[in-house]
């Protein structure tokens, strides 16, 4: 408790981090603020290449004024929330059901082969790493999977291959 | 109040009276109809998550937690209906699951909530094949043992400390099948009641550390008692095997303790059994200490005591610890006062007695009242560490929208929200002067103060609130100016109408002043017929004979280089002690074994005033005896009447008797107008006593010393500004200089001492020859 007394919340972050969170913390009522941890970890976790560390985490909770271990429980909930560092591109590969049956398997072995690493691992180049991810409700398309804000849909390995080449 | 409606529910077949709105399981628990639960506990918020608790009712298509369900007029329950049976079979079959049923490698074996349910509601097989779930080990510090493979997911431990400890260390990490309950990253749980997540645990995920692997629950005998530290008198229950003292538990008693302790009355018992318990009575012979009979070592004593005596009465001392039972209080008093003196005291900490303060001390309120305070200003406290439970209190009044101030000369880490207003020792007294001033003016300094706006503030809380109190804290009884301290206060409640408060420090403060262990005034807090002289005066000028009882001079006194000088040059000193403290050794000519904490009959009075009388849980270690006895057999060896008692209850009626009528009163109109002696301007000690420095009991807790609290005081603190005007910083060793005796210390920079202070703790080791707690002090660089 202490230790977060010592963090001055004007020194945390970058000025514009903290008005990108102020701007959550606005949406909620007055007295509220910690509705906007998860939006903070997001754009924390943006600004710190994609993944959050404890210490993040504790500026997150001295910012919001919450317990840290309060923090850690939202960001270690919610599979989205990193802990340990990511490529550049985290490709999040669906293996749920109706991808599964529509060859996800060998989209997994295609990647694993091509790039070197397996699932939770980042390629020496930093470029890419894996992540399993459960139904991402694109079932339509399967098999799938999101990097970053965008789906890719209907993968076979040549697409696959052609898509990680547009991927810096 | 209005006579409640109640409404009937029917409780399988059972007629129920319900207040409307109440939780069924409450209901339930009320008629003495069982529910299984585990989540639920009646102290912490509703999380209806473990979902044993479920039953049928009448009307509603599926079986429905207890817990989590109000009870409305007509209501049909039935809580072993095929329904509701199959609902908390198949829950005990889900808890089940993931435990690893490793009952009979673990602590919690005999006295497991999920074995006793699992036992009634449960099934002797379990369908479950695949692999369990494996949590690794985590080390949350040294009172509380971690499993957390045997973990439910309950969340009580959790809601504690949200809402109980006001510190949330614990919570519920990752989801589903990869949930664990712990701090995420490994550091250690420092609340001052962390100890009670181990009662409120259901498995055994959650055990004392201390006693792990110790003893089973069935072997165990348990024996009431009254824990033994701060004026809570928190009520415990004491389980014993072979005569030893294993652990300590919590005993409910609402208007006390609830049905919490504080770590310091759980864990404290370790320190019974350290080495250095005096076990033989031992005799000084040419400066060397030698075992003796008991025969000797009380003929020597009563001896010494007596020829002194003889001379001269006045020349008799008598010292004793505010942790001593009523019963030890009253005869030590007795001797001392029959053999003719009157130099009796129990206030060893304090050092200002220009007024002699109230006869019958006491909070001012009863301990649940404080819950209901309006506001509260708190003069001089640590009321989180010194009192917990009574900071507990406060916190649940604070959570209602309670105003609590502090006036400090330390800010403190606070579970609660509160206005600190923090100062130097002089700057206390200034600020206590301006709320009074700002309150209608005072008796007391009054030409020489400026108001604030801060002071109006809160003299103006104060006189709105509905209730309010004020309340002088540890650190003000040990002030240098405490009188002054004290006569503002009153003034301040008196203009405002808030009840005036002491905090006492010690388990039997309050019964040291009933038991007359007080030079002005005898047994029943009654004037005395012939006044003495008070702790700090028996030792400015010496005397040549002292008794001393239950006290380590180097450590439990307001100055032990006085204390120790003293006593060192006086003809014959008998200590009555449990240890054998150095400081003992190094002046006393006589030590006496008497039983420590549960090993004696007796009687605390805590701080609002209740007798809490207990039996002796174990016997004495070794030779050593109860105290009273010892007393006793001293009283009939200097040939002094009266002390032919049978039993420690004989001693306690008599001094019931001589209490009949009097009545706990914090005087209002004990003010003196004398000069500030703390020096503004100097370089003053913050003499905090910590936590775990309290008494000899608890500084011997092996596990307790190993706690943040204990590790945060072996240092000297002091804010930027003072250790840059020294010529040090942060992490440097430092040497702390009173009255020429020097103690080396690591400095660490902390904010929260104000300016011209340096926090140096005493009661602790290295403190011994240090002076005043609250005194001149200089800072050097080594
Ligand atoms: S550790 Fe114990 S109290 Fe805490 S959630 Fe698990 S079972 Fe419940
Ligand atoms: S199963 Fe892959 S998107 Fe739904
Ligand atoms: S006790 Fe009711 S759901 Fe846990």
């Amino acid at each position: 408790m202490s230790a977060l007394e010592t963090l001055n919340k004007d020194e945390l972050f970058t000025p514009e981090i903290r008005a990108e969170i102020d701007r959550e913390i606005a949406k909620y009522p007055e007295g509220q603020k910690q509705s906007a941890v998860m939006a903070a970890l997001r754009i924390v976790q943006d600004d710190n290449g994609g993944w959050l560390t404890q210490e993040r985490m504790d500026e997150v909770a001295a910012y919001l004024d919450m317990p840290p271990i309060a923090v850690y429980e939202v960001a270690t909930f919610y599979s989205m929330y990193e802990h340990k560092p990511v490529g550049r591109n985290k490709l999040c590969i669906c293996t749920n059901v109706s991808c599964m049956i529509n060859g996800s398997d060998k989209i997994v072995e295609h990647l694993n082969n091509k790039l070197g690493i397996k699932w939770g691992e980042v390629t020496e180049d930093g470029r890419f790493s894996l992540k399993e991810v459960e139904c991402l409700g694109a079932c339509g398309g399967a098999p799938m999977m999101q990097v970053g804000r965008k789906y890719y849909e209907n993968l076979t390995p040549e697409t696959l291959d052609s898509i990680l080449d547009e991927l810096e | 109040m209005s006579e409640e409606k109640t409404i009937t529910i029917e409780v399988d077949g059972q007629t129920l009276e319900a207040k409307p709105g109440a939780l069924l399981i409450d209901v339930t628990d009320a008629a003495g109809i069982d529910i299984p639960r585990f989540c639920y506990h009646n102290k912490l918020s509703v999380a209806a998550s473990c979902r044993m608790c479920l039953v049928e009712v009448e009307k509603v298509p599926k079986p429905i937690p207890a817990c989590a369900t109000q009870v409305t007029d007509g209501m049909k329950v039935q809580t072993r209906s095929p329904v509701a049976l199959a609902a908390q079979k198949g829950t005990m079959e889900f808890l089940l699951i993931n435990h690893p049923l490793d009952c009979p490698i673990c602590d919690q074996g005999g006295e497991c909530e999920l074995q006793d349910v699992a036992m009634g509601y449960g099934s002797d097989v379990s369908r479950f094949v695949e692999g369990k779930r494996v949590v690794p080990q985590t080390d949350v510090g040294p009172l509380i043992a971690t499993d957390m493979t045997r973990c439910i997911h309950c969340t009580r431990c959790v809601r504690f400390g949200d809402e109980i400890a006001g510190m949330r260390e614990l919570g519920a990490t990752g989801r589903g099948e990869h949930m664990t309950i712990g701090t995420y990253i490994a550091h250690s749980v420092d609340s001052e009641l962390s100890g009670n997540v181990i009662d409120l645990c259901p498995v055994g995920a959650l055990t004392s550390k201390p006693f792990r692997y110790r003893a089973r629950a069935w072997e165990l005998t348990r024996r009431d008692g009254v824990a033994p530290h701060d004026s809570v008198g928190s009520n415990i229950q004491i389980h014993v095997r072979r005569n030893r003292v294993m652990r300590v538990h919590p005993r409910e008693n609402e208007a006390v303790n609830e049905v919490w302790i504080s770590d310091r009355d759980r864990f404290s018992y370790e320190g019974l059994y350290s080495d250095d318990r005096l076990t033989r009575p031992l005799i000084k012979k040419n400066g060397a200490w030698a075992e003796a009979s008991w025969e000797d070592a009380l003929e020597a004593a009563a001896r010494g005591l007596r020829s002194v005596a003889a001379a001269d009465a006045d020349q008799i001392g008598t010292l004793v610890s505010p942790t001593a039972t009523l019963e030890e209080l009253y005869l030590a008093q007795k001797i001392t006062r029959g053999l003719g003196s009157a130099n009796i005291d129990h206030r060893l900490r304090q050092s200002d007695f220009r007024s002699e303060g109230p006869a019958f001390p006491w909070l001012g309120q009863s301990i649940a009242e404080l819950e209901k305070v309006d506001a509260a200003l708190l003069i001089g406290s640590n009321v989180r560490k010194d009192q917990p439970l009574l900071a507990h209190r406060l916190r649940k009044a604070s959570l209602k929208g309670a105003e609590v101030h502090f006036v400090n000369p330390l800010g403190l880490d606070l579970h609660f929200d509160a206005n600190q207003v923090v100062s130097d020792l002089a700057g206390m007294v200034h600020n206590l002067a301006g709320i009074a001033k700002a309150a209608g003016g005072s008796k007391v300094l009054a030409g020489r103060v400026s108001v604030s706006d801060e002071h109006k503030a809160i003299a103006k809380k104060l006189k709105s609130a509905g209730s309010a109190t004020i309340l002088l804290g540890n650190l003000a009884q040990s002030h240098p100016d405490y009188s002054i301290l004290y006569g503002l206060a009153s003034s301040i409640a008196e203009s405002t109408g808030a009840a005036l408060g002491i905090l006492p420090a010690a388990a039997n403060t309050i019964g040291a002043a009933l038991a007359g262990a007080v030079p002005k005034y005898g047994a029943g807090a009654r004037p005395a017929e012939k006044t003495g002289l008070n702790a700090r005066t028996m030792l400015e000028s010496p005397r040549k004979g002292y008794l001393l009882l239950g006290l380590e001079p180097g450590l439990d006194c307001a100055n032990p280089a006085l204390a120790k000088q003293a006593l060192a040059g006086a003809e014959c000193v008998v200590a009555l002690t449990a240890y054998r403290s150095p400081s003992l050794e190094e002046t006393a000519d006589v030590m006496l074994p008497i039983g420590a904490f549960a090993e004696t009959s007796g009687t605390f009075v805590n701080a609002e005033g209740a007798w809490q009388g207990f039996g002796g849980a174990v016997a004495p270690l070794g030779e050593a005896r109860p105290g009273w006895k010892v007393l006793r057999v001293l009283g009939n060896l200097m040939d002094l009447k009266g002390f032919d008692y049978l039993s420690s209850e004989e001693v306690r009626d008599e001094l019931q008797q001589a209490c009949a009528g009097a009545r706990p009163e914090n005087d209002l109109d004990n003010t003196t107008d004398g000069e500030i002696q703390a020096s503004a301007g100097k370089l003053m000690r913050i003499g905090e006593v910590p936590i775990y420095a309290a008494d000899a009991l608890v500084r011997r807790a092996a596990a307790l010393q190993e706690t943040k609290d204990a590790r945060d005081a072996a240092v000297a603190r002091a804010n930027a500004t003072v250790a840059g005007k020294a010529g040090v910083g942060d992490g440097d060793t430092v040497a702390v200089v009173q009255g020429g005796q020097r103690a080396k210390l690591v400095l660490r920079v902390d904010a929260r001492v104000p300016d011209g202070c340096v926090w140096v703790a005493a009661g602790v080791p290295g403190s011994e020859s240090l002076g005043d707690q609250f005194g001149e002090i200089s800072l050097e660089k080594v």
